[in-house]
């Protein structure tokens, strides 16, 4: 297997339920190791496939793996149990991430990342339902939070009761289609319903506040009728804390501030490493950076 | 190709010729979606800040600010990628800018499977149907970095709704040597030839002139067409290459429902019907690369043999 002798197979990791019964220290320490082991893991990705979202994959890694290693309601053995909890990636360029995630979640084998954009590999550069444990095909920004209102209606009409996670781009919110989705969830207050925004402030080409400015981000949440937290969103213990409270009425916006790049000193915060492809050098340093 | 292997982006050509452009005509500004590295409009950016307007990842709210900025008095040239350009924003395609009869030039950067890797999401290949079924918006699928330049200065000066692509997979140069590289609603005739035609546009040209020479090698002349204007087709050409070589091969980085293919079909089918082949993509392609992915669908010179072939019996 490509990612070390580490991986060699998912039996080590921990299940959400045996998560839940840790101290927050020891599980907090838990989802820092199985996410270094996510960035490792997509730093070889794209290192083979010379393509992906380096950037936008790391500051997300940490949500992504508190969420599927602590906190959903997931079968990786029958991924289309109807009462899972459902996960969109709606800022699909970063399914690197994501296949990482849910490969090492036991979704798929390890060795299927391999295959990360290669010719006619499911894998394919962004998300798509043909992979066990993916919901939604992904990639143009601002689909996923439409989606995720109708899952979070589906639940309430079957009575079924699972909650809908969806995590979007800063960048991403520049699409008036989110704020149509937030308006109706608002309305409808779908509190079985959870915004994840990867606030890292940087988009494509420049920064979110130069672009297209999002701030005041957390009052327009609020104005549209939803709950909103802001948190660290690479701190393992506030994000399970927040991800694992029961509805309140409202739906939930949790702004997580991240750091793009987040993990390799040289890729943190800094706009170019949105789809730069480390050199092979580069990579030495960043699997080297991320073994510490 | 006329002794040249050189290839080109066509992203590079588009850029210079808008810049040109703009130093000439303070009417013209650029309109884009967090694309300014994507479209190439770094230069554009440094030289013309106030006539860059970025509008963030927003593509509905780009091509209604496109229609904004024509009536206010100006020329705005949108640029995106392709694929959110035309799939996003269609209803303000329709409705703002090709009802509206707006002059608005909508460049759709890296069409067909430029991004090829990146999945159907981000293949553009239904912006032909689409488009063509807007009444008044010209279409155009320039096919080298001269027809490129040409097309951006056509678009500047007529004053009606474009829509072009801007490749940015690698094409060799196809019209050295033509007097003019592109005329609005003609085709160039590339090869003579007269027991078929092959009408291509866009990345199949060069593919046609490559058909076009191994069965010349095998004693078959065949006529290559390029089409670079989808709409207004040039049926003049098309009926041309009905009544004086008998059979039509067409071939397009599209899906094969609604572009080059159908509306020579059509023409083809009302005034001289001939055999035809169309060949494109029969729906959404997987993962590969550009090259991997045109190969996968016999989108290269050896399908376009086997296609004419087919036809000759
Ligand atoms: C509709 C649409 N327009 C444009 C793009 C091209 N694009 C891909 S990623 C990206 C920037 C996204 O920024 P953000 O949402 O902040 O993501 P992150 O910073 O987490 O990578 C853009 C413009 C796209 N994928 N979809
Ligand atoms: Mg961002």
């Amino acid at each position: 297997m490509m990612i070390d002798g580490k991986i060699a197979s998912i039996d080590g990791w921990p299940e959400p339920a045996i998560l839940s019964s840790l101290s927050a220290g020891e599980r907090a320490a838990q989802l820092a190791e199985v996410s270094r082991e996510v960035r490792r893991s997509v730093v070889r990705m794209i290192s083979a496939a010379h393509l992906g979202h380096i950037g936008g994959d790391f500051s997300v890694t940490d949500i992504a793996t508190t969420l599927f290693f602590g906190v959903l309601r997931l079968d990786p053995a029958n991924p289309n149990w109807p009462e899972r909890d459902r996960f969109i990636l709606s800022k699909g360029h970063c399914a690197a991430s994501l296949y990482s995630v849910l490969a090492m979640r036991g979704f798929f084998p390890l060795d299927w990342l391999e295959t990360f954009m290669q010719p006619l590999s499911i894998l394919n550069g962004h998300p798509n339902r043909k992979i066990p444990g993916v919901e939604a095909n992904t990639g143009p920004l601002g689909h996923g939070l439409p989606i995720g209102v109708g899952l979070a209606i589906a639940s309430r009409l079957s009575g079924k009761n699972w909650r809908t996670f969806v995590v979007l781009g800063d960048g991403e919110l520049q699409e008036g289609s989110n704020w149509e989705a937030a308006m109706a969830a608002g309305h409808r207050e779908l509190d079985n319903l959870i915004a994840v925004v990867d606030r890292n402030r940087l988009q494509q080409g420049a920064r979110t506040e130069d672009t297209n400015r999002l701030d005041p981000l957390a009052d327009k949440w609020t104005s549209f009728g939803w709950e909103t937290i802001e948190i660290d969103g690479h701190d393992h213990a506030a994000l399970y804390d927040v991800f694992t409270r029961p509805g309140r009425g409202k739906p939930l916006a949790v702004i997580a501030n991240t750091i793009k790049g987040k993990g390799v000193s040289f890729l943190e915060d800094r706009v170019e490493w949105h789809h730069k492809v480390p050199s092979p050098e580069q990579v030495e340093r960043a699997l080297e950076e991320l073994s510490r | 190709m006329n002794g040249s292997s050189a290839t080109f982006d066509c992203r590079q050509a588009f850029a210079e010729a808008l810049t040109t452009l703009a130093r000439q005509d303070p009417r013209i500004v650029a309109v884009c979606n967090d694309s300014v590295g994507s479209s190439n409009l770094g230069g554009f950016q440094k030289e013309f800040p106030t006539r860059l307007i970025n509008v963030g990842i927003a593509e509905q709210d780009m091509v209604g600010v496109a229609a904004g900025l024509a009536n206010g008095g100006y020329i705005p040239f949108v640029c995106a990628a392709a694929p959110f350009l035309t799939g996003r924003a269609t209803e303000q395609i329709k409705a703002d800018v090709a009802y509206s009869r707006y002059h608005v030039v909508l460049c759709g950067m890296s069409p067909g499977m430029a991004y090829g890797e990146l999945g159907p999401t981000h293949h553009s290949i239904e912006d032909l149907s689409w488009l063509r079924a807007m009444s008044g918006l010209t279409v155009l699928v320039p096919a080298d970095p001269d027809q490129t330049k040409s097309a951006v200065k056509w678009a500047a000066e007529s004053d009606a709704p474009v829509f072009m692509r801007v490749g940015r997979t690698k094409v060799p140069s196809v019209s050295e040597g033509q007097a003019e590289p592109f005329v609005c609603g003609k085709a160039n005739v590339l090869r003579q030839g007269a027991q078929a035609t092959v009408i291509a546009t866009g990345t199949l040209v060069s593919r046609a002139i490559e058909a076009s020479e191994r069965l010349a090698e095998e004693g078959v002349s065949i006529r290559v067409l390029n089409m670079s204007t989808i709409a207004p087709l040039d049926e003049d050409a098309v009926i041309a290459a009905a009544r004086e070589t008998g059979a039509i091969v067409t071939a397009e980085e599209a899906i094969v429902s609604g572009g080059l293919g159908a509306a020579v079909a059509a023409i083809v089918v009302r005034h001289h019907p001939v055999p035809m082949r169309i060949l494109g993509l029969p729906g959404f392609a997987p993962t590969g690369s550009n090259e991997f992915l045109l190969d996968h669908f016999h989108l290269n010179a050896e399908g376009i043999v086997a296609a004419i072939k087919e036809l000759r019996g």
